[in-house]
């Protein structure tokens, strides 16, 4: 019977079926992090069980850590009770904690792919939702609560009921300054934030294969903002050139016979999935929230939509317009911001800082602008800086932070001030996500670098390439 | 985990949908190893901008002060995993959630905490919501595991829908680790196996060191 991926990797990684119904689904890598790791550690010793495979299991530290240069632990006071029992937990456990001062640390789901440990057809899991994103390499990722957190590491495995498949065929070629990001708003606008409920979702088509690794992340790590339980690209050569050679990835012979084996790691022809939605990616322009939803998007030339079209909805939306401090009608595009932040586990690897800095290069943030850029790895960061891009952007008044999540989730103190419109390349616009009152419009990082300089929401193919 | 047979208790109307964690859970009310979950429950909607309470929001009002259920739209506990978004519902002895639907990973939250979670079909729900703005907390309302019934006032029993699994771990109160532990023979020889066939998968090894 013809499979889909998703049904091959969950078939090969069930281990067995639970009294209850539930099935186990084997764990090959498990990422805590700092945020939720120390309740797991103290969960597991007060029922006298260790981590399993402490071998298969690793911590990042990323919520809670400052992103100002020299950090330490109490940079941010509220952090160090975390990062202490973080740290003290992993070496109790003998789990391999990227501390702060690690040259390896960073965002879970930027490192685990970069150090080589998230393989095609593997599985994968985080205390965290956007667990996903290393989907971009043909892996199953679950994003899981704290209990079902210490129950891997208790176990090594995930309890539970299959879910529904769905597959996104994206078809079509992206024009200029138009990315993954642009892609996955528009996808999430199309289907709404809870359309891929239930489901685990393979991204294919040729926009998706013609995406580099880096941007098939991105792709994946908003697969959660419209509510899927989990969602990959199928590898193809271009995955495993990407991985080979990294620290935890196979080498010599096993190399040789993993790459034969990921080879197969495709949805057979005739597999059928439980949901299908095609989305036409030509001619889509940069894509910008707009509301308290990533669902609530628009393309940059758009107008903020008018509530009483919509009566089914006229709440929300207008509880939303009300939040962002915007009237039916008015154009995105223009609107002074006093924010930008450029980071965060969506957008925070290389190629997205190097497009940010081509935009940037040579230019200053306009003034009434506070802008970041947040690198999602200390790896990432040193290679940005051999690049010069800090220069870059500290030349045109950015903030050039430490490694972290920084003003994603607002748990390391980094945020906006009360009233401020901030465009951002983080993941939620949620009311008062990054900061109290803070207005969030989620976009790409090139629309954030553009935005920034011209110092209102912008359109990047304006301001690109403009002396 | 505490096991869910019944619970009654006033039923909270607050209708809307796609409710998020960090609504339910504020990040600002997670600084600390041990917070206060009973204060974090919708914190900032709690509050003004001055930060006196703010009477009109549902759970500020008097005959709302005790709640047992909350009764809510579509897609609740969209967003981030934080299982905090549960464990401050069980702070302030809300033990049942009624929803059109819940976000996968919130709905496995509440499971793993005897949360009990029902989704009512679209038409169920509005009429059960306009039972509880009509009741606006004079009276409780009852909910049963074992009958799979919601009953109070204001109309007849509603038969809900959970599957079997569910349903058992919530009313044996299953220790959810020890369930799976019981295939620990399997789980070891799925573990050979794999070393044989693709001994990356069972070794993450930096091959630096």
């Amino acid at each position: 019977m013809p499979q889909t991926l998703f049904d091959k990797i969950w078939q090969t990684h069930l281990v067995a079926r639970r009294a209850d119904g539930r099935e186990l689904i084997y764990i090959d890598r498990h990422v805590l992090h700092d945020l939720h790791a120390p309740h797991g550690y103290e969960q597991l010793e007060k029922q006298n069980r260790p981590v399993r495979r402490a071998d298969l299991t690793f911590a990042a530290l990323d919520h809670t850590v400052a992103t100002k240069p020299g950090r330490v632990d109490s940079t941010f006071a509220s952090g160090e009770a975390f990062i202490r029992a973080t740290r003290a937990g992993s070496r109790r456990n003998s789990v391999r904690f990227f501390d702060i001062d690690d040259p390896e640390q960073g965002i879970s789901h930027v490192i685990a792919p970069e150090l080589g440990m998230v393989l095609p057809g593997a599985t994968h899991a985080v205390p965290d939702s956007h667990a996903s994103t290393v989907g971009g390499l043909g892996a199953l990722a679950f994003g899981v609560g704290t209990t079902e957190m210490t129950h891997i590491m208790a176990t090594q495995t995930i309890a539970l009921r299959r879910p529904k498949t769905m597959r996104i065929r994206l078809d079509g070629a992206l024009g200029p300054h138009v990315s993954a990001k642009d892609v996955a708003l528009r996808i999430i606008g199309t289907i709404g934030s809870a359309g891929a409920r239930g489901h685990v979702v393979e991204y294919s088509g040729v926009a998706a294969r013609a995406m580099p690794i880096e941007q098939r992340m991105t792709l994946c790590n908003l697969n959660i903002e419209m509510g899927g339980r989990s969602g990959f690209v199928a590898p193809d050569e271009a995955t495993f050139q990407w991985i080979a050679g990294r620290p935890y990835a196979p080498q010599g012979a096993d190399w040789d016979r993993a790459l034969e084996l990921w080879r197969t790691f495709q949805t057979d022809d005739s597999a059928s999935f439980d949901t299908e939605h095609v989305i036409d990616c030509s001619g889509l322009e940069p894509q910008i929230t707009w509301g308290t939803d990533p669902g609530q998007v628009l393309g940059i030339s758009g107008r903020v939509p008018d509530p009483a079209a919509d009566p089914a909805r006229r709440d929300i939306l207008e509880s939303a317009l009300a939040y962002m401090g915007l009237q039916p009608g008015v154009a995105l595009a223009g609107l002074p911001v006093q924010r930008v932040f450029i980071g965060s586990c969506t957008n925070s690897r290389l190629p997205d800082l190097q497009v940010a800095a081509d935009i940037v290069r040579g230019r200053r943030v306009a003034p009434g602008v506070t802008a970041m850029v947040v690198p999602g790895s200390s790896s990432v960061k040193r290679a940005a800086e051999a690049e010069g891009l800090d220069r870059v952007f500290r030349e045109a008044g950015f903030f050039w932070g430490e490694s972290g999540c920084s003003m994603c989730a607002g748990g390391n103190g980094d945020r906006g001030e009360p009233g401020e419109r901030c465009v951002s390349t983080t993941n939620r616009n949620f009311e008062n996500r990054q900061g109290p009152k803070v207005r969030t419009h989620l976009a790409s990082p090139a629309t954030a670098a553009a935005t920034a300089i011209a110092g209102y929401i912008a359109d990047v193919r304006q301001i690109a390439g403009r002396a | 985990m505490q096991p869910f047979s019944s619970h009654t208790g006033i039923a909270v109307p607050l209708i809307r949908d796609d409710i998020n964690t960090d609504q339910i859970a504020p990040t600002q009310a997670m600084r600390d190893l041990k917070p206060d979950y009973q204060k974090m429950l919708f914190m900032r909607a709690r509050r003004r901008d001055d930060g006196s309470e703010d009477p009109n929001f549902v759970l500020n009002k008097p005959q709302f002060r005790n709640p047992g259920i909350l009764v809510t739209g579509q897609n609740f506990g969209a967003g981030s995993s934080r299982e905090a978004a549960v464990w401050c519902m069980l702070a302030n002895n809300i033990r049942v959630i009624v929803a059109k639907s819940f976000a996968d990973i919130y709905r496995e939250n509440c499971l793993q905490n005897g949360l009990l979670p029902i989704a009512l079909p679209p038409d169920e729900a509005d009429a059960f919501v306009s039972r509880v703005i009509e009741t606006n907390g004079a009276a409780p309302f009852s909910v049963d595991l074992v009958t799979q019934r919601i009953s109070g006032p204001g109309g007849a029993d509603i038969q809900f829908e959970l599957p079997a699994a569910d349903r058992m771990r919530l009313l044996e109160g299953l220790d959810d680790i020890g369930l799976t532990l019981k295939h620990a023979d399997e789980i070891v020889a799925w573990e050979k196996r794999v070393a044989a066939q693709q001994p990356w998968l069972q070794a993450a090894v930096d091959h630096r060191r």
